[in-house]
């Protein structure tokens, strides 16, 4: 049986956590469907028809689906998952919001953030903030499975050709609404998918401090990320924070600024490729998981590096 | 109205967990457990919506092992009214948990009910939207504010790229972001008169329902460890290392 994809997007662009899903799928099958359910969402089915290995676009342009409402959605997703072996997503907010329900609504166990396929039913997972790596198998007629984009390279975006279906669906429970937004706006590279994350801690000191993180990733092409610790006393807004409850990221380069190593935040960072540290407390944690570490006091150090790159 | 909020022990956030020597899963004897901090938020954003007169009683509920009911009482010291212990020594999935949590809604009839985001052992981040999906009720999600008047929620919700606002009709399911609000702590006195505050319990079998699960575990690992990395005496340095030993920039 085929696997369903539920992309993840905007209405405008496809998200790119989407191709990284689709390799998750790949692994577990070769038919894999993608679903494109929002509202004037054409490019996205567009974008959605190219990717590499996905056989078959499926869209449900509806008002119902404008801003992903768990609840109407759920509906669609439960509706059509029903002739699917496997139905994925990715680890987003978005994903975690509704697929969990849609779970429910098939009266099936989730898989949430696997990290890895070992086959059509077996999955790891980390649990206990990424301290423990769990291997699980699932029985459930049809696995419902969130996926962790840095756990798989994406598929190519460019070289497939799969057939485009519209679908007439209109699920609206009709219980919920959509109010309004609030996006932080930002010329650097989306967190989760950046090369290079630059992030700041409580020892930034405050908001305006960042500024020199922002200098140094601007230089790098890098993006912008924070501790929990930043986040609370406010420095910068929460979307920024990597860690257990914030975002996970696994870039080629990761650099922590005044950030001691709390579990939580380490959960979000330690599968870098190369970490770096700057400290001045040498006995912090971070320390004991950075490649290179420099003990020094942040605010001579990080206007030095980015004056020297 | 009445407010049902749901709390879950699990190993102190503080801890470094271990993994068995047979892989079987993490080792939980003798480590410090408590109230999962998403919960916490829960019970403090319920007994907050009690102080403004919004919610007239709050009862927290909780499954597991017998043990639970310290966290239940927790809960009491921080302000609920009474509690209800769903005692088992199954391991419970989120679905089983979201069942009897559905057959807990059918019985008390909550206007509102507000569980944590996610457990931070299991990292599912999954028992609010199913108990939403069961119950046929709206659910808002990764709450940084939420608001009640009107027969309506209004939750701002934490996405990725920022906030989102959504209106709920009530009944409806909220699950606590960290930025809800600030726990309090449990004076002494109110953990005294916690200990009088009254506390159900009842079994799965009570509640007609089912414990079984899909998903088998079949190994716990540690993950991959890092190798320990080298301290850099100067920026010079290492911008040369990053340049030519790790080649990232």
């Amino acid at each position: 049986m085929a696997i369903l994809v539920v992309a993840e997007h905007d209405n405008a662009a496809l998200g790119s956590a989407t191709l990284n899903t689709v390799a998750a799928a790949r692994q577990i099958g070769d038919e894999v469907h993608l679903l494109v359910a929002g509202s004037g969402c054409g490019s996205v089915a567009e974008a959605s028809a190219a990717i590499e290995g996905v056989s078959k676009v499926l869209v449900a342009d509806n008002a119902a689906y404008s801003h992903q409402l768990a609840e109407n959605v759920s509906l669609l997703v439960a509706e059509l998952g029903k002739g699917y072996s496997h139905i994925l997503t990715s680890a987003s907010t978005s994903g975690k919001n509704y697929l969990p329900r849609v779970a429910a609504l098939l009266d099936v166990d989730q898989i949430s953030d696997i990290i890895r396929v070992d086959s059509a039913d077996t999955f790891a997972r980390p649990i206990y903030a990424g301290n423990a790596i769990a291997t699980v198998q699932s029985s459930a007629p049809i696995k419902v499975i969130t996926v962790r984009s840095t756990g798989f390279d994406p598929v190519s975006a460019t070289g497939g050709s799969a057939a485009v279906e519209q679908l007439d669906s209109a699920q609206d429970a009709g219980i919920s609404s959509f109010v309004s937004e609030e996006m932080a706006k930002s010329d650097r590279p989306e967190l989760g998918g950046a090369e290079i994350v630059v992030s700041g801690g409580r020892g930034m000191g405050n908001g305006e401090n960042f500024e020199i993180l922002y200098k140094l990733a601007d230089k790098l092409g890098a993006a912008v990320g924070a501790s929990r610790a930043a986040v609370d006393a406010g420095f910068v807004p929460n979307d920024m924070q990597v860690g257990q409850t914030g975002k996970i990221v696994a870039p080629n380069l990761y650099v922590a600024v005044g950030i001691s190593g709390a579990i939580q935040h380490l959960a979000g960072m330690k599968d870098s490729k190369v970490i770096v540290a700057i400290n001045k407390d040498e006995e912090a944690p971070i320390f004991q998981v950075a490649d290179y570490g420099l003990v020094a006091d942040l605010f001579e150090a990080v206007p030095e590096l980015e004056g020297k790159l | 109205m009445k407010i049902l909020v749901a709390v879950k022990r699990v190993i102190d956030y503080n801890v470094k967990v271990r993994v068995k020597a047979d892989h079987s899963d993490v080792d939980l004897t003798n480590v410090k457990m408590a109230i999962n901090p998403f919960c916490e938020i829960a019970v403090e954003e319920a007994v907050r919506l009690k102080e403004k007169g919004v919610a007239t009683e709050v009862v927290a509920v909780s499954l597991g092992t017998k043990e639970s009911q310290e966290q239940i009482r927790t809960a009491l010291a921080l302000g609920a009214d009474r509690g209800i212990l769903v005692e088992t020594d199954e391991k419970l999935g989120a679905l089983s948990v979201a069942k009897l949590l559905k057959a807990i809604v059918d019985e008390e009839k909550p206007d509102l009910v507000i569980l944590g985001k996610q457990a931070i052992d299991s990292d599912n981040n999954q028992t609010g939207q199913m108990l939403a999906a069961l119950a046929g009720l709206p659910q808002g999600t990764f709450a940084s504010e939420l608001t009640v008047e009107d027969g309506k929620a209004s939750v701002t919700r934490e996405v990725d790229g920022g906030l989102q606002t959504v209106s709920l009709s009530l009944p409806a399911i909220v699950t606590t972001d960290l930025r809800l609000n600030e726990p309090r702590y449990a004076s002494l006195p109110n953990i005294m008169k916690a200990k009088r505050k009254p506390l159900d319990t009842k079994t799965p079998a009570d509640l007609g329902v089912e414990v079984a699960s899909s998903l088998t575990t079949l190994k716990v690992e540690p993950p991959a460890e890092r190798s320990a990395g080298i301290k850099v005496g100067s920026v010079d340095e290492l911008i040369e290392k990053l340049k030519t030993e790790a080649k990232v920039i």
